[in-house]
């Protein structure tokens, strides 16, 4: 039970947002005192899980490559299955980019969300514990709980405070990834009968025929491609993306779709090294095709949630074209490339939050000429828009670079493709922002519309601060999982040479 | 020896009819409270001497005590006061509360508990028509009532077919194999060439007999009209109790007699368990009653609980008897929900009427999706490791279309169940609910917390479940 930090944090801080869950379910009174109350000790209580969660950051040994902060209780014993958790350089990140972004999440919500307050909160703290309990998860029947259990509370979320066509977006995103998550089910059941055990280091000892490694990575692609998600399966995302309220896209975008990707890294490739291989063009063209398609399609939508939501994909699929890269410097640029792609995406659906809060209007036609009346807000989308195209000195600019360079190690074309994101990105983000900042104020609303308020800037300083931090000094992220992802390279090209010399003492 | 391995069933028998005697004396004068204290007293009473009772066989293998009809007679027990609390006021309400009520449900609840510790075909056929009896009555309880007289009728005619066709089945057995007795047959069968076509057919007959009283398909047409027609407690008590005694029949004498034949009827029950988990899926998708919904619901649960039967082991069995343990807490629990339903003293059983309840009553909504999302096998709630063992057991015996099928028909069946979700959550509030009794709060409260917190102490009910199981498939 004990480890480095001597006391079990990484319970701590999965299970503790259900303590304010239960906190915010006794509270009593007439319905403005119940929401007041919801939001401060929401608020309270996922600043208390980011400030713990800070000891990670702080004391986390970036020499080591394995899990750390272990824990371990017996769970389910007759079945070799414990309540296991731990963080490696791979998931620390993203423990943490969960704690950031949900206290961000219930600031922007303040206003935003005014019916049935208490509900909103509770479940957001539900959803934040399911995502950290899933990043620090170390057993995969564990894992797999909190991975699905994450769709309860995001279907509600969506459903109840979301837009027009909500209901319709809530159950697509609800049946499609359910879908995906049960056929990952059989194949988890599968490891787990041959290993006799499904704990992460156990299973990433055991070795899988190539025949059994094929089935399970389609297994594993069915659940982690719905989940990034990849062309053609990524449908769901710009319904649920212009449905959800803002915090709802914020924490789709910035933790959400991490989860897919985030699995294609922690089982898929180091558990199964040959199928890995075998299907990487496969995943190469996926892709490359959402890089270009979305871009396009992106380019072409009226509705400012839908390009951001658009563009999430194309990003993504740089995410995995860098994994699939199998090398250092790719698998490095896929991971950082989520990191940003998490810090810039979620502000940048807060920066439509911000106007749609004021207007009720996600049409990019209804805007035009806000830099006159709101200079802050402008600056702050632009800052944000330029990450998103991945200018030198953006967090997204670091991700993309690296994933280039590793992408050229395996095929000129690929990296081309590839990068042909960045320039479309930048036709995209810019034709938004020109529709949207520049130009004359024609609407009258326009005319007395309010630059942002304190309690914006409250929710943006983080991420700028962010932003910025991961653009100008990338170290101090990548360090973290330096050491991880060089092993885990190291151990794919063992296993992958292991293979050839099998196949070569047959010939 | 005998008599004391039967004390449970004595004791509840007596109680049933000291009730009887209790109420006829005391004609007039209202009944039914005192009458369901005796009845719960009574499943008090009786768990308590099954949790007692040492293992042993009783009147020369006719009844068997070991760890399995333990297992399964607690369970029965369980449903049974379930049913008995939720039924209390719901009789009241509707002005049939009479004690024959809880009279008949012991009765009926004595005959599960002799079919859960059933060594012979013939105690299996008399416990099991000791049931039914009672049952017919029950569901034709709301006499005045024109569904409730055709529910029990409809009940009556298709289960006495099925009676017909377990009889046959046993007489088949036993003409061709010269014994009833569950374990002499198996031992008979383990010889090369005992198997005859007759046997065969015997075997046949008896599993379509059984797979009738557990509602799978194809033997399901009467469980969507008699749920919806009986009194809602009844239909509770059909959903669950009667459902755990036919599956334990089931469990018993395919895993003990036939287990060494299990080729024979292995890709029957596969078939059966893929209709059941299909038909459950899509059929339920057009329902608008919240009762016959659960029908569907229950048959293609029935399903998933046969996938372990399927899978011929003991890992399989206890596969199936934990999902029975959590089938039956979930479904007491949603019915409880949907006993709830009720505007000025009348009770509604549309979906639609559930529209906006989160606003209107946000305990009774979080609880009724609770056990939707339980239904559904979402993880964190109870009904995800019912289907995670039961998975486990097909993949570990290589049944892959089962599995594959599995759990892609459970995705189907979530549409329907997230959709009551969303009738709750995302629709705009129709006028409330009556006042809940407090019996009735107290069996959702308690199957709630159940539901919601199983995974956090699951070992427990997995083990009993693994000591039942390790019974069968020796």
């Amino acid at each position: 039970m004990t480890n480095a930090a001597g006391f079990p944090i990484l319970s701590l801080i999965t299970w503790l947002p259900l303590i304010g869950c239960v906190v915010i379910m006794t509270v009593r009174g007439d319905e403005e005192t119940v929401a007041s109350n919801a939001r401060w000790t929401a608020l309270w209580t996922s600043l208390l899980v980011f400030g713990l969660s800070l000891v990670l950051w702080f004391q986390f040994d970036t020499a080591e490559p394995g899990f750390q902060f272990q824990e371990h209780v017996s769970w389910l014993p007759e079945f070799k299955v414990g309540y296991s958790m731990g963080v490696d350089g791979v998931s620390v990140l993203f423990v943490l980019l969960s704690t950031v972004l949900t206290p961000i999440c219930i600031l922007s919500a303040w206003e935003a969300i005014h019916t049935r307050v208490r509900e909103f909160m509770m479940s957001f703290l539900i959803l934040e514990t399911m995502m950290v309990g899933m990043f620090a998860s170390t057993d995969f029947v564990l894992f797999y709980m909190f991975f699905e259990g994450v769709l309860i509370p995001m279907y509600l979320i969506i459903g109840v405070w979301g837009g027009p066509r909500r209901v319709y977006a809530a159950v697509k995103f609800f049946l499609y990834t359910l879908t995906g998550s049960v056929l990952m089910l059989l194949a988890l059941i599968y490891m787990w009968v041959q290993a006799g055990t499904t704990d992460f280091g156990g299973l990433m000892q055991t070795h899988f025929s190539t025949a059994a490694q094929t089935w399970l990575f389609l297994a594993f692609f069915a659940s982690f491609a719905v989940k990034v998600p990849m062309w053609p399966v990524h449908t769901w995302l710009p319904d649920a993306h212009v449905e959800a309220p803002t915090a709802g896209s914020v924490i789709l975008a910035g933790v959400l779709l991490k989860m897919g990707a985030y699995g294609f890294l922690r089982f898929s490739i180091p558990m199964l090294p040959q199928a890995s291989a075998y299907f990487a063009p496969f995943m190469f063209t996926l892709s490359v095709v959402a890089v270009i398609y979305t871009s396009l399609v992106a380019l072409a939508q009226t509705d400012m949630k839908k390009l951001i939501a658009y563009s999430s994909v194309a990003h993504m699929g740089v995410v995995t074209i860098g994994l699939f890269t199998f090398n250092i410097q790719g698998i490095n640029g896929g991971l950082f490339q989520m990191l940003s792609h998490g810090v810039v995406s979620a502000a940048l659906f807060l920066v439509v939050g911000v106007v749609y809060d004021r207007i009720h209007s996600r049409e990019i036609a209804r805007y035009g000429g806000l830099a006159d009346r709101m200079p802050s807000y402008a600056l702050v989308f632009m800052l944000f828009m330029m990450a998103s195209v991945g200018l030198p000195g953006t967090a997204g600019f670091v991700g993309e670079f690296l994933v280039i360079i590793g992408s050229l190690q395996v095929n000129f074309w690929l990296a081309l493709l590839g990068g042909m994101g960045m320039i479309l990105g930048a036709v995209y983000m810019l034709y938004l922002y020109s529709r949207v900042i520049f130009g004359r104020i024609t609407r009258e609303d326009l005319r007395n519309i309010l630059d942002l308020s304190p309690r914006e800037w409250a929710v943006f300083a983080p991420l700028i601060v962010l932003t910025l931090w991961m653009g100008i000094y990338p170290s101090s992220f990548t360090r973290y999982f330096d050491a991880t992802v060089g092993q885990m390279v190291q151990q794919h090209t063992a296993a992958l040479a292991q293979t050839t010399k099998l196949a070569g003492d047959l010939h | 020896m005998n008599w004391t391995l039967v004390l449970p069933e004595l004791v509840l028998a007596c109680v049933a009819m000291a009730t009887m005697i209790f109420g006829v004396l005391r004609k007039g004068q209202d009944n039914t409270l005192l009458a369901t204290m005796f009845a719960l007293g009574g499943f008090l009473l009786a768990g308590v001497l099954v949790l007692n009772r040492g293992n042993g066989v009783g009147f020369s293998g006719q009844f068997l005590a070991d760890p399995f009809s333990a297992f399964n007679q607690i369970l029965i027990l369980s449903g049974a006061a379930l049913a008995s609390i939720l039924a209390l006021d719901w009789n009241r309400a509707q002005g049939i509360a009479r004690f024959e009520f809880p009279v008949l449900m012991m009765f009926s609840t004595v005959g599960m508990m002799v079919m859960a510790s059933a060594g012979n075909l013939m105690t299996l056929y008399l416990g099991l028509e000791l049931q039914s009896l009672a049952l017919y009555v029950l569901a034709a309880f709301a006499r005045d009532d024109v569904r409730s007289s055709e529910a029990g009728l409809k009940y009556f005619v298709l289960s006495s077919l099925a009676s017909g066709l377990l009889l046959y089945g046993t007489s088949l057995v036993y003409g061709f194999s010269g014994t009833m007795d569950l374990n002499a047959l198996r031992t008979l069968l383990m010889q090369p060439n005992a198997v005859s076509p007759g046997l065969v057919v015997g075997i046949v007959f008896v599993l379509v007999g059984l797979a009738f009283k557990v509602s799978a398909v194809p033997f399901h047409m009467w469980t969507p009209d008699v749920y919806e027609g009986a009194p809602t407690p009844v239909t509770v008590f059909f959903a669950t109790a009667p459902k755990v005694a036919a599956m334990s029949l089931l469990l018993r004498v395919m895993g003990t007699s036939f287990a060494p034949v299990v080729g024979a009827w292995q890709s029957l029950v596969v078939i059966v368990s893929i209709a059941s988990m299909l038909l459950g899926a899509f059929a339920a998708i057009g329902q608008s009653n919240i009762k016959r919904l659960m029908a569907y619901s229950s048959i293609g649960h029935m399903g998933y609980a046969l996938i372990g039967l399927a899978t011929g082991n003991a890992a399989g069995v206890r596969g199936t008897l934990v999902y029975m343990v959590i089938y039956v807490f979930m479904t007491a629990g949603t019915f409880g929900c949907i006993l709830a339903m009720r505007r000025k003293g009348r009770p509604v059983e549309q979906i639609s009427d559930l529209s906006g309840l989160a606003s209107n009553d946000p305990i009774l909504a979080l609880a009724l999706a609770v056990f939707m999302f339980s239904l559904a096998g979402i993880p964190l709630m109870a009904g995800f490791f019912a289907k995670l063992y039961i998975f486990f057991a097909a993949v570990q015996g290589g049944l892959w279309t089962l599995a594959v099928i599995g759990v892609l028909t459970s995705v189907v069946g979530a549409y329907y169940y997230i959709r009551v979700i969303k009738v709750m959550y995302f629709d705009t509030a129709a006028e409330p609910f009556d006042q809940r009794p407090a019996g009735l709060s107290f069996v959702v409260a308690a199957t709630g917390l159940f539901t919601a917190f199983f995974f956090i102490f699951p070992a427990p009910i997995v083990g009993a479940a693994q000591a039942a199981a390790s019974v069968l498939f020796r």
